[in-house]
C-alpha cells in the first residue's frame, strides 16, 4: 500500500488528509491518473507529488509503503 | 533547538544567532518575517501555516548545505513557525554567519528565496471577510483581485 498526503488546499478538495491506496508499481504519472479520476481538479499543473519527502519525477515508480505527499505552490516566509 | 527546524512554539531568533555564531565569524545575519497585517489594502486578522513537517525540515537542511557549499565559512540556521500567528508575530528567522559581511548579507537573502520556492509549507491568510491559502487562487472574497 501506498500512504498518501493531501495538504493546505488540496486537502479541502479531496476532504482528507491522508489515506492509504492500492498503488505499488503505479508510476507517478499512473498516480496522477488515479488522483485526478478521484478528485477531479487536482492536477491543476502547479501541484508538485513527493515521494518519500523529495520531489518526483512522473516516470519514478511507487514502491509499497512509499510515502506520497501531494504539495500545492508553497507559500512559506 | 535544531538547527533547521519547523516548531508550532513562539521562534527566538536569538537562539539561531548564538548557534551560527563561531570564532572565525565577523558578521551574522538574522532576518525575521513577520505577519503583516495589511497586504495590498486587505486586512489580515491572523494567519495560519501548516507544514509537511519531515519533508519541510530536510528542505531546510538542504537550503543550509547549499549556502554552506556556495559561499566558504558560512553558518546557517533556520526556524519556521507553524499554527495560528498573530499581527507582529515571527513566521520565519533565518540566521548566517560568515567571516565577511556581505556574505552573511546575500546567503540570508538567499536563504528566504528558496524557502519560497521549495519548502513545503503554507500559509492561509484570515480576513475579516474571508481565507485563502496563499499560493492557491480558490476562495477569494467576492470581487477581490490578489
Amino acid at each position: 500500500m501506498i500512504r498518501l498526503f493531501y495538504f493546505a488546499g488540496l486537502r479541502e478538495l479531496t476532504g482528507v488528509a491522508e489515506e492509504k491506496a492500492a498503488l505499488a508499481g503505479q508510476t507517478v504519472e499512473g498516480l496522477w491518473q488515479w488522483a485526478e479520476a478521484k478528485y477531479p481538479g487536482i492536477r491543476n499543473g502547479s501541484v508538485r507529488v513527493a515521494v518519500n519527502e523529495e520531489y518526483a519525477l512522473a516516470n519514478d515508480i511507487l514502491q509499497d509503503g512509499d510515502t506520497v505527499a501531494f504539495i500545492p505552490p508553497v507559500s512559506g516566509g | 533547538m535544531k538547527a533547521f527546524e519547523v516548531t508550532a512554539e513562539p521562534i527566538n531568533p536569538q537562539a539561531y544567532a548564538d548557534y551560527v555564531l563561531r570564532p572565525e565569524a565577523g558578521a551574522v545575519t538574522v532576518f525575521t518575517g513577520h505577519v503583516r497585517e495589511w497586504t495590498k489594502g486587505v486586512r489580515t486578522l491572523y494567519l495560519a501555516y501548516e507544514a509537511y513537517v519531515p519533508m519541510a525540515e530536510k528542505k531546510l537542511a538542504e537550503i543550509g548545505r547549499e549556502i554552506e557549499d556556495r559561499w566558504e565559512g558560512t553558518r546557517v540556521a533556520i526556524a519556521h513557525r507553524i499554527g495560528e500567528l498573530q499581527i507582529g508575530d515571527i513566521a520565519v528567522a533565518i540566521a548566517v554567519s560568515s567571516p565577511h559581511r556581505r556574505v552573511a548579507y546575500e546567503a540570508n537573502e538567499y536563504a528566504i528565496e528558496r524557502i519560497k520556492e521549495m519548502v513545503p509549507i503554507w500559509k492561509k491568510e484570515i480576513w475579516e471577510d474571508g481565507e485563502e491559502w496563499i499560493g492557491d487562487q480558490k476562495k477569494k472574497p467576492e470581487g477581490e483581485q490578489r
